[in-house]
């Protein structure tokens, strides 16, 4: 008897975060440094993320310039503005800004990712961000700043608000009922009178809720703080792992601790971070390695799995890791944009799919439809 | 004669907010939050070289008898993902969003609006507002803070901390040397300090300065206060008067209070909402206008309204029938909340609406369609024309914000039938002449608060 059971596939990101994961990138040759605030470039990132069936981008974000030496990027653009940018010219690839809760109110936050995913039709995501710093405690000058324990549980509180505001709307509450004259069915808003630690929040939102219900949310859980944060609360959990089993062990405890907290494990989507410099030989791909240490000055510590070598190599790893239940997929962290994006949608993608581990086609319009995930039902209309 | 030669109109296209104007009982009312209805309006807007889209903005549910408000449109998306979004479907319409000083940090703001203004290749424009109740402030994390003497005050620093933000990255920060390794041209981008009254702020800013320097700045206040803080800051006045002789004398009060703070009277427009219906003669424009406040003043809305003024309910009452026998209960005063109480001494407004309507024989819904009539421009495409060239002409504005009463195509007709005339005249672009928002606007371009002031050496490196 052939086994029917639907044939395991691995689900890949990626981030778009400035020229790419490798600090020196942007002064490569083609990066386009220049073009790096530029709206039309991202587009063509997207583009080439879309043309690949990828899961989805991410795009990181902060609110005050990184320390850091004149020789790294610096600068950045806010990361829901620019997922909203890039939404009407794509279709099928999730669009996932980081957006933090730290200094941001989650009524806020709640209605952003909305939006975006009203003006995608249903492919916006939210990674959770936090902040620690003082520099960016100073920037909004309303707080000191917070250790992580404690700024991930005021992140814990921001999701909580804002997947409630997301369902504060039931689908069906706008009627336009022209015979009563009402245009909305009040019963169907919900205030949320959230009366927390940290935030009390009235509610409803002002935005009705999101095509996809509630947007998938990720947790980059790297901390033990943040590890319990993304099993309770993330729908897709980001980890670092360098190492084959040691990337078992973590989705096992991802999964055991959401079965804890009392979740379905099979509800979460486990990414591995995995760097990748992508050459036509292993050769190549080490050379531009090497160039890009020699611009920075120091060795690439990446510490997750970082892969230096063809597109076949990296097909066969994501196989092996996928098979051994390391992963549910990977978050890949190209070194440069301008280059390593490109070889894994034109190299990598069509040998995952020939091995039958990759998608031919989005399965449907939304990024849950991409991830697996079920519509949810509203927490508020099963009370009601 | 006036010799001085023709100004030109400006126009922004207002996406039909979350009130009576909006009539979404038509069958060719279309969603309120669908991103094709943006879409439509915006590329439209473009179509016809208007200078700028408008959105609004509120950030609680309206409520009336402690019931979220269900007779007019209810929600709508964040105003400034909308805006970025539309940005990729239009390649020269201004994107002005409304966004509350009181609910949103500086930093965040200044950050959001120079990150639109990268985004849109330099189309920003931020409808700067102030709302200090607590009934908005419940959704937020401080609650309902700033009394409301204050909010222009805080309005005020929050300005002057944002533009401080944008300032503190020259145009040209950002040099992406591969040679030499420099991202950013050293001392380019410089820390900001404020510590003020409402805002005490550290650091430096993330994000690279956008193409118009600051996003254009519209303001709405009609107070003395708001007047003035306009005159001080503003870039756009964004009016409620839109008759001719109360714009004329509003636009002589703002436009006289420039030279005071040492702008030209030129540096800021002067834009009221206004809304236009038209008719192939002025009778069936007059027609079509009566059919649009009977849809806009539903049964329930006058009564709604009503009781408003009443602060009592009055469901009780025949909104095709005579006005309430029943005095007004003074005490009340938050029977509707999100929105401005209209009277001020409801037993005197009860007496002379009801001495109104009993001169004319006019009903509730019929009192509630006059005393809540927004004027505006009705007639053929010609007379609107003429009309709308006039009030810019004899300053009584410098162009118009056209707020539609269907959502997506409210305006297709005005954009189609009387743009053209407009440009026929010569007093509105036949082609955009600039790519910003500014030079829509003829508005000069803030320089950067360059580093020449700290470091004299600085302009002679260049």
């Amino acid at each position: 008897m052939p086994d029917t059971a639907p044939a395991r596939t691995v689900h890949l990101g990626v981030d778009l975060t400035d020229a790419g994961a490798h600090p020196a990138a942007w002064r490569t040759t083609g990066s386009q440094a220049q073009r790096l605030f530029d709206a039309k470039r991202l587009v063509e990132l997207v583009a080439t993320a879309q043309r690949g069936l990828l899961d989805l981008v991410t795009l990181d974000d902060a609110f005050t310039l990184r320390p850091g030496r004149t020789g790294t990027v610096r600068g950045r653009l806010d990361a829901a503005l620019v997922a909203s940018r890039l939404a009407p010219r794509s279709g099928g690839v999730g669009l996932v800004p980081t957006v933090t809760t730290t200094h941001t109110e989650p009524f806020h936050v709640s209605k952003a990712i909305a939006t975006i995913d009203h003006v995608s039709a249903g492919r916006a995501g939210w990674q959770v961000g936090w902040s620690t710093t003082p520099a960016e405690a100073a920037a909004f000058g309303r707080k000191a700043a917070q250790d992580e324990p404690d700024a991930v549980a005021e992140a814990d509180e921001a999701v909580e608000v804002v997947t409630r505001l997301w369902d504060s709307w039931e689908d069906d509450a706008e009627i336009r009922d022209v015979a009563t004259g009402r245009f909305v069915d009040r019963e169907k808003l919900h205030y949320v009178d959230h009366e927390g630690i940290r935030f009390a929040v009235k509610g409803p939102s002002i935005t009705p809720r999101p095509p996809q219900g509630q947007p998938p949310v990720v947790v980059r859980a790297d901390s033990p703080a943040s590890f319990d944060l993304a099993a309770r609360r993330a729908d897709v959990v980001r980890v670092r792992a360098a190492t084959r089993d040691e990337a078992v062990a973590l989705r096992a405890q991802v999964r055991d601790a959401a079965a804890d907290a009392g979740r379905d494990p099979d509800a979460l989507r486990v990414l591995v971070d995995a760097y990748v410099v992508v050459g036509d030989t292993r050769a190549s791909a080490q050379a531009r390695l090497d160039l890009l240490e020699d611009l920075e000055g120091v060795s690439w510590d990446t510490d997750s799995l970082t892969h230096v070598g063809t597109a076949r190599d990296l097909a066969v790893t994501v196989e092996e890791w996928t098979s051994a239940g390391a992963a549910d997929g990977f978050l890949l962290r190209p070194s440069s944009l301008s280059t390593d994006l490109d070889a894994v949608v034109d190299g990598v993608v069509p040998l995952l799919q020939g091995a039958g581990l990759f998608r031919t086609a989005y399965p449907g319009t939304t990024l849950r439809d991409t991830l697996g995930l079920p519509h949810p039902a509203n927490r508020y209309a099963a009370i009601a | 004669m006036s010799t001085r030669p023709r100004k030109q109109i400006h126009l922004g296209a207002h996406f039909p907010g979350v009130n009576n104007t909006t009539v979404w009982s038509d069958p060719r009312s279309g969603s309120q939050i669908d991103f094709s209805s943006f879409e439509h309006l915006a590329r439209r807007a473009e179509a016809a070289k208007l200078d700028f889209f408008f959105l609004a903005e509120g950030l609680r549910l309206r409520e009336h008898k402690g019931r979220i408000h269900d007779l007019d449109v209810v929600g709508r998306p964040d105003t400034l993902p909308v805006l970025a979004a539309l940005a990729a479907v239009t390649d020269r319409l201004g994107l002005a969003g409304t966004i509350n000083t009181t609910f949103n940090e500086p930093w965040e703001l200044a950050k959001q609006f120079a990150t639109l203004d990268l985004l849109s290749e330099g189309r920003a424009a931020w409808n700067l507002v102030t709302s200090p109740d607590a009934f908005t402030g419940a959704n937020f994390r401080r609650g309902g803070y700033l009394p409301y003497a204050e909010r222009y005050a805080r309005a005020a620093e929050v300005v002057e901390v944002a533009r401080a933000l944008w300032d503190s990255w020259d145009d040209d920060a950002v040099l992406a040397d591969r040679i030499t390794g420099d991202f950013l041209r050293p001392g380019a981008v410089r820390p900001v300090t404020h510590h003020g009254t409402y805002a005490d702020v550290v650091g430096l800013f993330e994000t690279p300065r956008g193409p118009q320097g600051h996003p254009v700045l519209f303001q709405a206040g009609d107070s003395a206060d708001g007047r003035e803080f306009a005159a001080a800051t503003a870039d756009v006045v964004f009016s409620a008067h839109s008759t001719f002789d109360a714009g004329r004398a509003f636009y002589e009060d703002v436009k006289g209070r420039l030279a005071a703070h040492g702008r030209s009277r030129d540096s800021l427009k002067i834009l009221p909402a206004t809304v236009v219906v038209l008719g192939d003669t002025p009778d069936e424009a007059a027609e079509r206008a009566r059919e649009i406040r009977l849809q806009q003043v539903s049964g329930p809305t006058a009564i709604a309204f009503l009781e408003q003024v009443w602060g009592r309910d009055l469901e009780g009452y025949d909104p095709e029938g005579p006005l309430p026998d029943v005095e007004p209960d003074t005490e009340n005063v938050s029977i509707t909340r999100g929105r401005v109480r209209h009277a001020k001494d409801p037993a005197a407004v009860a007496a002379a609406w009801r001495e109104q309507a009993e001169a004319n024989g006019w009903s509730i819904r019929e009192l509630v369609i006059q005393v809540t009539s927004r004027g505006g421009f009705v007639g053929t495409p010609e007379q609107v024309a003429d009309d709308i060239d006039r009030h810019v002409q004899e300053d009584a504005s410098d162009g118009f914000i056209l707020v539609p009463h269907l959502t997506p195509g409210g305006l297709d007709e005005v954009f189609d039938r009387v743009i053209p005339l407009l440009q026929e005249r010569g007093s509105f672009r036949a082609e955009y002449e600039g790519t910003t928002l500014r030079e829509h606007l003829g508005l000069a371009r803030p320089g950067a608060a360059s580093a020449a002031e700290d470091e004299p050496a600085a302009e002679l490196v260049g």
